[in-house]
């Protein structure tokens, strides 16, 4: 059968109280809190980090499609699945795919994935959703919008969860929409949006499929509805003939929001951390249309439901301000120091560089065994010339030599936290701290590594890893 | 492999104020300083044979001509070069090294820095020295870097390693600014000239954990230079020349970036280059044989990891001097009489001749109020790059 293998999520360790937002606007108070991206993170970033908790003590070398689904790609030229591809090491010959254009993206992704497995043209497809989607200031949009990721191995051993069926319609509306060259989500008016579009599509969709299935409300232990907020769930819900209180998965809108492309899938992860063997789940995910499937639980879900996914990233956070999250997403100028013109980074080096710095590669010598980063074509300990193998960083936990607080180093998030990071299992690398209460940082401290974003000059995004407190 | 021990002596050095040089530029210093040394030694720019002009960050437009067209040389060979903070002596090296060949019977050695140009105060931040800490140049994938954040790196290790909590440690390390502040006051080319006391240096704004303002130097415009000549001529130009004891510099290969065995307590580069200039200059006991050092102070941490890697002071026990007085301008070893980086000021490119200029008079007895007694073997440490690798020059002059 076939289905899910491994699922992962990415939820940013950060918060933002909604109160605090209205306060800022003495506007409408919305209750509850969002997950907000870090200014060094972006849809790629949160996508590789979905990806890897999802191929936890899987092996790379066996994903043969990566279908990448957001509505917030960094780049309308250029592909993302490929970045990740890279930042992941999967082999060249692994098929990438950007889907985007609708907050269905992350459904259908998973659909196309299904299909390419039926047919036999892959075997192990990773699936990822991730958005990081605007609203304007002082909006409904920015109260409920959330940051966030999740991911999927679609194959056929080891299933954890397989797919039974499958059903889609599309539906032509200007709902929320976002023009290609704007960047905050628009919508037409919410009744319009609520009882035209998301209520009446998605519960004609369910009710369809449910026929089409063979199958009956009743039949399902769990209901996920992607649904930018509660009241459209339990509307849609209701008449679609489900009981919302005792079937629908918490939509988290109060502690992460609406996250987008990726909020049903992190909501079917949510769903997957607390079922049982042979529980029946129902997944339907709304935007320009519908898709509707359904999924059997399987005996194999002991092995990841050890992880506790979502609970554990939901829990895991920090407050930040709304003043910081303006200035995270340039929706405010503040005053720039004064300070040398950012040098543009190099297109050439970047490529040259994409093994030891996308992938976090360093080199292990042949001769002594010593690991280093980056890689040292003449080893330190023992000056051998060429004769090393390259190391994997990016899985391994490092701890805190020493570290500094600067307050002088430039950052939207001040103090910029530095330190010497050595491995568990040898090497150093000087790295950033992210994602950390500088209170709470000290010598011995472990790590682990995180994706994030760098300098962007001249419309080149540059990428590397930093460390943080391991979440 | 030879000594350049007493082959090479310097006969006339120049040094401008340090500081906010608005009205000069990066000529105008060069100017002063070349002119102070001739000067000083009683020749002219055209009697110099050869020269080496360091500059690091003034980006001076083209490597040697400006300096041809500034002091209309008469067809000359002029080197420039740059190595970090340790420019400067490392010009005065390449010049020494060339008398001491005997090529070369006149050189001269010229550091210049221009930094208030830029309108920033501090460095400019990692894209100069990417190449450093970056996994590959021109990708700045590369930490968020400011000089102070690595050396305040240095401070958290080594009050983590010797059991000292932050105010311990702070404390211990505002000492060595107070003391450079105070010996600044004489200085009166110094960029700062003014009394501060510990507890000033502790309620300062924090810059870097556990770094704050006043553990960090100043930045500053200067220039110096140094004349340069072999040792049997010296009666030529003055009775009381200072002769080249030792003339070192080793560079690191980053351990402390790369390798776990490096816990960024110690600089190597400091103690190798030490070591080499000890041999080199046929010192036994530093401590004892050393009268006085111009150090590179560039924050109050690298001045008392300075004393351990030059064996001042026994490894993880600086402390103890510190608070003897050890280092003061009366006490048994005096660092940095002229204020060091901290108050006479950094103008990167040209520190390294400062240093040697302040032993150069010392030795001549020239210092004014922070002369001090029986000056004999002076010993100038310079550091260019961060803790974590890093290019030390310790050049040791005397009588």
């Amino acid at each position: 059968m076939v289905g899910i293998t491994s699922y992962g999520v990415y939820i940013p360790f950060y918060r933002l109280n909604r109160v605090e937002v209205a306060k800022s606007w003495g506007g409408f108070q919305l209750p509850g809190e969002k997950a907000v991206a870090n200014f060094d993170e972006d849809t790629v970033t949160m996508g590789v980090e979905a990806c890897r908790a999802c191929l936890k003590g899987f092996d790379n070398g066996d994903i043969d499609s990566l279908y990448l689904a957001s509505t917030t790609f960094p780049y309308a030229e250029k592909q993302s699945s490929a970045l990740v591809a890279g930042v992941l090491d999967l082999d060249q010959s692994v098929a990438t795919v950007d889907i985007s254009g609708t907050l269905r993206c992350g459904s259908s992704a998973v659909r196309i994935a299904m299909d390419a497995i039926k047919a036999g043209s892959a075997d192990n497809a990773l699936v990822c959703a991730s958005d990081l989607r605007l609203g304007l200031p002082n909006g409904a949009k920015e109260l409920e919008f959330g940051d966030g990721a999740a991911a999927f191995l679609i194959g056929s051993a080891d299933v954890v969860a397989t797919i039974d069926n499958m059903y889609t319609v599309n539906h032509e509306i200007f709902d929320v929409f976002r023009p290609a060259q704007e960047r905050f989500v628009r919508s037409w008016e919410d009744r319009f949006v609520r009882e035209v579009g998301y209520i009446k599509v998605v519960s004609e969709a369910v009710r369809a499929a449910l026929q089409a299935f063979d199958m009956e409300p009743g039949d399902f232990a769990k209901v996920v509805f992607g649904s930018p907020n509660p009241v459209y769930l339990s509307g849609a819900a209701k008449a679609a003939g489900f009981d919302p209180k005792a079937q629908a998965v918490d939509p988290l809108w109060g502690m992460i929001g609406n996250t987008g492309s990726a909020h049903s899938l992190i909501l079917l992860c949510a769903a997957l951390d607390e079922a049982k063997p042979g529980d029946k789940l129902l997944w339907v995910n709304y935007g320009d249309g519908c898709d509707v499937l359904t999924l059997t639980v399987t005996d194999e879900i002991a092995k990841i439901q050890k992880r506790q996914i979502v609970k554990r990233l939901v829990d895991s956070k920090a407050h930040t301000t709304y003043q910081k999250y303006l200035r995270w997403r340039d929706i405010i100028a503040t005053e720039p120091p004064m300070r040398p013109r950012t040098e543009p980074a190099s297109a050439v080096a970047l490529y040259r560089d994409r093994k030891c710095g996308l992938a976090l590669y360093g080199s292990k010598c042949r001769n002594c065994g010593t690991i280093q980063y980056p890689v040292q074509r003449i080893c330190m300990e023992c000056r051998t010339k060429d004769d090393f193998d390259y190391y994997p960083f990016a899985d391994k936990q490092g701890k805190i030599v020493t570290f500094s607080h600067d307050n002088l180093a430039v950052s939207p998030d001040p103090p910029s936290t530095l330190a010497a990071v050595d491995f568990e299992e040898g090497g150093r690398i000087m790295m950033d701290i992210t994602d950390r209460d500088p209170s709470q940082i000290t010598v011995g401290m472990p790590l682990e590594m995180t994706f994030r974003k760098f300098r962007r000059t001249e419309g080149v995004q540059v990428y590397w890893w930093k460390s943080r407190p391991i979440r | 492999m030879e000594s350049i021990k007493d082959r090479v002596a310097i006969v006339g050095m120049g040094c401008t104020k340090f500081g906010e040089n608005w009205d000069k530029s990066s000529d105008d210093m060069i100017i002063e300083a070349v002119y102070e040394a001739c000067e000083d030694a009683t020749i002219t720019p055209q009697d110099v044979q050869a020269l080496w002009i360091g500059s690091y960050w003034s980006n001076l437009p083209a490597p040697s001509q400006p300096l041809a067209t500034l002091l209309k040389l008469d067809y000359k060979p002029i080197t420039r070069l740059e190595n970090m903070c340790a420019t400067a002596s490392d010009a005065l090296r390449n010049a020494a090294y060339a008398v001491a060949s005997g090529v070369c019977d006149i050189a001269l050695a010229i550091g210049v820095e221009k930094l208030k140009d830029s309108g920033y105060s501090g460095l400019p931040t990692d894209d100069i020295a990417m190449g450093l800490v970056s996994t590959a140049p021109n990708t700045f994938r590369s930490r968020n870097f400011t000089a102070p954040g690595h050396f305040a790196m240095m401070a958290t290790s080594y009050f983590n390693k010797y059991g000292l909590d932050p105010e311990q440690g702070r404390t211990m390390l505002a000492k060595i600014m107070v003391k450079n502040h105070h010996n600044g006051t004489m200085s009166p080319k110094a960029h700062f000239r003014r009394e501060i006391t510990v507890e000033q240096v502790l309620n300062a704004p924090i810059i870097a954990w556990p770094l704050g303002l006043l553990d960090c130097c100043g930045v500053s415009d200067g220039a110096a230079a140094a004349i340069v000549v072999r040792r049997d001529m010296v009666k030529n130009f003055r009775a009381d020349p200072v002769f080249i004891k030792a003339s070192q510099i080793a560079v690191g290969p980053s351990e402390g970036y790369m390798n776990p065995k490096n816990d960024w307590t110690m600089v190597k580069e400091t103690y190798r280059a030490g070591q080499a200039a000890y041999q080199e200059a046929g010192v036994k006991d530093p401590r004892k044989e050393i009268s006085m050092a111009e150090v590179h102070d560039c924050f109050s941490i690298t001045e008392a990891v300075i004393y351990e890697d030059l064996q001042f002071s026994p490894r993880g026990r600086c402390k103890e001097d510190i608070e003897a007085g050890t280092f003061e301008l009366t006490g048994e070893l005096p660092v940095n009489m002229d204020g060091g980086l901290k108050c006479f000021g950094h103008p990167i490119g040209a520190s390294g001749l400062r240093m040697v200029y302040e032993l150069y008079k010392q030795i001549q007895g020239k210092a004014g109020p922070r002369q001090i007694e029986n000056p004999g073997l002076g010993l100038a440490h310079n550091l260019g790059g961060t803790p974590g690798g890093c290019t030390i020059s310790v050049n040791i002059v005397g009588p």
